[in-house]
């Protein structure tokens, strides 16, 4: 019993962590919050699920998908972030950007959507497992193997390659980052894309495992995610996956032993605790104070 | 009788030791200058002085007690204030209303005084004011009283970082690099101006890079150099001394 | 000789900011006495009981975002769960009335003590976090308490939430909306809150926000007791937001769980943001525009959420201060007995150099 929650936690808690990666991509180089990652996600789901009705087939439409949502994170920074950098505006001024456009795109999908559940087709329903008493469906397997998978590859991108090395270059300092001939905003819409594949992949996967998509669907996912990557010290991708397996565990724990409602508050309770007694979460490192 | 005894404090940053047992004394209406090139922890002794870092080792008597590792307010309170290498004024506040947060300690009213408007709560505030606008009008900025302090030249907000630590009502002054970034003639008003300071009975602990006024001014000068210490004396002292010579020279060139 | 002709060039570029306050400033006595008017018999006018809710309704969105803007407009912090407080304000008051039938002003009382007393305790990690994890914190704080108001059931009864909230009532004279007595109830209200925050702006408490958000060590250095200045700019925005909500629900009658989302955070948010972090006549203006706009824009029908979030991301990108935000161009304002003191100084000085 106890056994089995663990692992439904820990399948919801990749899809976490694949979304928190978004959160934290775009926080290391624009110490940014996008509030908008969460609706980000609700476009993918519904992306795919409006290709996979065209009936072209389901690779094609679920990749398809997936660019569309990394070219709106790219649409959303050259419209409406780029130009808040350029005037040096304030922090808040870019928080405010980020649920101003949440509310666009959420809304926006309600209106050409509706605002119903919908009824998502479950992509890889190949029956079920049973391992040592647990029952795992080939959805949860396919879930883990592709966030971790996805996240090993993000690591590998950002520690191996050269635009790697330019996105940690900017996350540390990108003026001095471009004055050496680093194009700064190539790499901020490189993250972009990056963040709105993942959380277009996060999307379609948690659709697929729920087999339901609404607009809404990005809200709750998106504030936990956002927890579960400053859990985890945000700015850091094994931070993050640890972040998003606590929540998705606690969650799925706090579901069985307190009652479903609780489960949507589990993600802040442990974050404030953890905040409390690491100001910087799990991962992250102290700073010194400069006077 | 000194009235700031520092004695081997050390500051330990990782493995790197930024301030390695310094120690100085200063006596009250002193005017002393902690001197030595760039990266030398000249500031980090004055963070250390005012409790933004705690100290690993040694100990800041300050009027006999011991102050080092207390709350930086309330070091404060107890009658050290300071300004900063990097101008760090309230640039959204008037003039004026810089040097008034400079009086929060010593205004004398409560919370509910302030809600209410009581009697107490206007005769504190008038007070307050009229020592904000004389203490501006002594540093020759009560011509600016309304601008905001973002729009002021870059000396004149060095100036009104000053006004802003007398404010405070502490007698012993931590002044960082006060004339970086000032013309020959704004550093020696402001030079003017510290001696004066001096008259009035504060004692003032200075970071400088312009040797000019650095000799000009101190009555005592302490030499740092990689967070050691490895000089002091009277200013023509200091001028002649060897080792000072080489720790310049042979580093950073000397700006004057 | 410079200065001097920089002061000039400072005069003579006097923008339409100083002449709105200096005109302002010279008929304040006839705006406001026109103003108050207009206030006390808009409702004797309109009659019509919608009008006079929406009114009653941006009223009490002025008061939440006075009560946030304490937070985020004077003190510098974001706070993303301000539902939190409402909700605490809320439902205390309607559940002493409704199940103790407490008088309403008592229990608005009690309301803004239990948020004051909980603003504390979020104020208390604050001492730690700075940016972006407190925000996430009073996110968090926002959530929590919706669940507990979702799950403690035999006191919030839960997702069914708390009906017949009475209306106020003053000697047993019911206050609602059919005779105007809500609206006048929140007209003090009002009254009483936006004076309250003014006397803690022109204050050294207000001075103390304003420099903990512009240079926290910078304050720390002046003495400032940070950790006691931001708790209690914790407690004074929840016990402001707390009183509100109690208004808002007599005004419905009805609360539950979902009357206090994240969406309600983020609205009293961007009311600040819009009217002007940090002002008081920015409150205003903010939430009758964010508030009377999904009124009069029906017609719009479900893109009137997008055009909301329009506004939040066109206001940011041209006028980030926002619509109200600027800086007073009029000079300080002295009292008349530091004035007196200026001149016999002036005298005395011009005396010693004759």
């Amino acid at each position: 019993m106890i056994g089995q929650q663990i692992f439904n936690g820990l399948t919801l808690g990749m899809c976490y962590a694949l979304l928190a990666v978004g959160y934290s991509l775009v926080f290391g180089i624009l110490r940014l919050v996008n509030f908008s990652h969460g609706s980000i996600y609700a476009f993918g789901a519904h992306a795919a699920l409006l290709f996979v009705s065209l009936k072209f087939g389901i690779v094609p439409a679920i990749l398809l998908s997936l660019l569309l949502t990394g070219v709106l994170g790219i649409v959303i920074d050259k419209t409406a972030l780029e130009p808040l950098r350029k005037k040096n505006s304030i922090g808040i001024a870019s928080l405010i950007t980020t649920i101003g456009i949440s509310n666009i795109i959420q809304n926006l999908l309600t209106v050409y959507f509706g605002s119903e559940k919908k009824a998502f087709p479950a992509l890889f329903d190949f029956g079920t497992i049973t391992v040592g008493g647990i029952q795992i469906t080939w959805t949860q397997i396919f879930i883990c193997i592709i966030s971790f998978a996805l996240m090993l590859l993000l690591v590998l991108l950002v520690k191996k390659t050269k635009v790697g090395l330019a996105m940690r270059g900017c996350e540390q300092n990108a003026k001095a980052a471009s004055l050496m001939g680093v194009n700064v905003n190539f790499v901020i819409s490189f993250t972009f894309f990056i963040g709105g594949v993942s959380a277009a992949i996060a999307g379609t996967l948690i659709s697929g495992y729920y087999q339901i998509v609404y607009p809404t669907m990005g809200y709750m996912a998106g504030l936990k995610a956002f927890a579960a990557a400053v859990l985890g010290g945000i700015g850091s991708i094994p931070g993050a996956l640890t972040g998003g397996l606590l929540v998705g565990v606690s969650e799925s724990m706090a579901a069985t032993f307190l009652g479903s409602t609780y489960r949507d508050c589990m993600a802040f309770v442990i974050l404030i605790i953890v905040l409390i007694v690491r100001p910087n979460g799990l991962f992250g490192k102290k700073g010194i104070t400069k006077v | 009788m000194a009235i700031l005894q520092v004695t081997g404090i050390t500051k330990r940053f990782g493995g790197i030791v930024a301030v390695d047992k310094v120690g100085f004394e200063v006596n009250k209406g002193e005017i002393v200058s902690i001197i030595g090139p760039n990266g030398a922890g000249k500031t980090t002794i004055f963070n250390m002085l005012t409790g933004v870092y705690t100290i690993d080792e040694g100990e800041i008597i300050f009027d006999g007690k011991p102050i080092h590792n207390h709350k930086p307010q309330d070091i404060v309170k107890a009658g050290i204030s300071r300004t900063f290498q990097n101008i760090r004024l309230f640039q959204d506040l008037r003039v004026v209303e810089n040097v008034l947060v400079g009086t929060h300690i010593k205004t004398n009213y409560s919370f509910l005084d302030s809600v209410l408007r009581t009697g107490r709560f206007r005769k504190e505030e008038d007070e307050k004011v009229f020592e904000a606008i004389q203490i501006l009008k002594s540093i020759g900025l009560d011509d600016r009283r309304d601008d905001y302090a973002q729009n002021l030249p870059y000396g004149d907000q060095r100036k009104l970082e000053i006004a802003r630590a007398i404010a405070t009502g502490a007698k012993v002054l931590l002044l960082d690099e006060p004339a970086a970034g000032m013309n020959p003639q704004e550093s020696a008003e402001l030079l003017q101006f510290i001696r004066s300071l001096q008259k009035q009975g504060y004692t003032i602990i200075l970071i400088e890079h312009d040797m000019s006024v650095v000799m000009n001014i101190s009555d005592r000068i302490y030499v740092i150099d990689h967070g050691k210490p490895i000089a002091h004396g009277l200013p023509a002292e200091i001028a002649n001394n060897p080792k000072v010579i080489e720790a310049y020279l042979g580093g950073v060139s000397a700006s004057a | 000789m410079d200065k001097k002709q920089h002061d000039a060039n400072a005069n003579k570029k006097k923008n339409m900011v100083y002449y709105i306050e200096y005109y302002v400033d010279k008929y304040k006595i006839p705006l406001a006495a026109v103003t108050a008017v207009l206030l006390i018999v808009l409702p004797q006018v309109v009659s019509n009981q919608y009008i006079v809710t929406t009114a009653v309704k941006i009223g009490i969105y002025i008061m939440l975002a006075l009560g946030l803007n304490i937070l985020v407009g004077y003190t510098g912090l974001v706070s993303l769960g301000h539902a939190g407080f409402v909700a605490i304000g809320a439902y205390t008051a309607s559940l002493l009335a409704t199940r103790l039938g407490l008088n309403f002003f008592g229990s608005i009382i009690i309301g803004m003590v239990v948020a004051g007393l909980a603003g504390l305790l979020l104020g208390l990690p604050t001492l730690r976090l700075s940016g972006t994890y407190l925000s996430i914190v009073t996110l968090g704080f926002g959530e929590i308490v919706k669940t507990i108001a979702m799950n403690w059931d035999p006191v919030t009864n839960g997702t069914l939430g708390v009906k017949n909230i009475p209306a106020p009532s003053i000697f047993g004279y019911k206050l609602t909306i059919a005779n105007n007595g809500l609206y006048y109830l929140m007209l003090v209200m009002l009254l009483l809150i936006a004076l309250f925050c003014y006397a803690v702006y022109k204050s050294r408490t207000g001075r103390a926000f304003l420099a903990i958000k512009t240079d926290e060590m910078a304050g720390i250095m002046m003495g400032i007791n940070v950790t006691y200045y931001k708790v209690l700019a914790f407690v004074l925005s929840a016990v402001i937001s707390a009183a509100a909500g109690a208004l808002y629900a007599t005004l419905i009658g009805y609360i539950d769980p979902n009357t206090f989302t994240f969406d309600v955070s983020t609205l009293i948010l961007s009311i600040v943001i819009l009217g002007g972090m940090g002002t008081i006549r920015g409150m205003f203006l903010g939430a009758a525009i964010l508030i009377s706009f999904p009124e009069v824009s029906r017609s719009l029908m479900d893109y009137r959420f997008v055009v909301y979030g329009l506004i939040l991301v066109i206001m940011m990108r041209f006028r980030p201060q926002g619509l109200l935000g600027w800086k007073s161009q009029m000079p300080y304002r002295l009292s008349k007995y530091v004035k007196g003191r200026l001149e016999e100084t002036k005298q005395d000085s011009s005396v010693v150099k004759q």
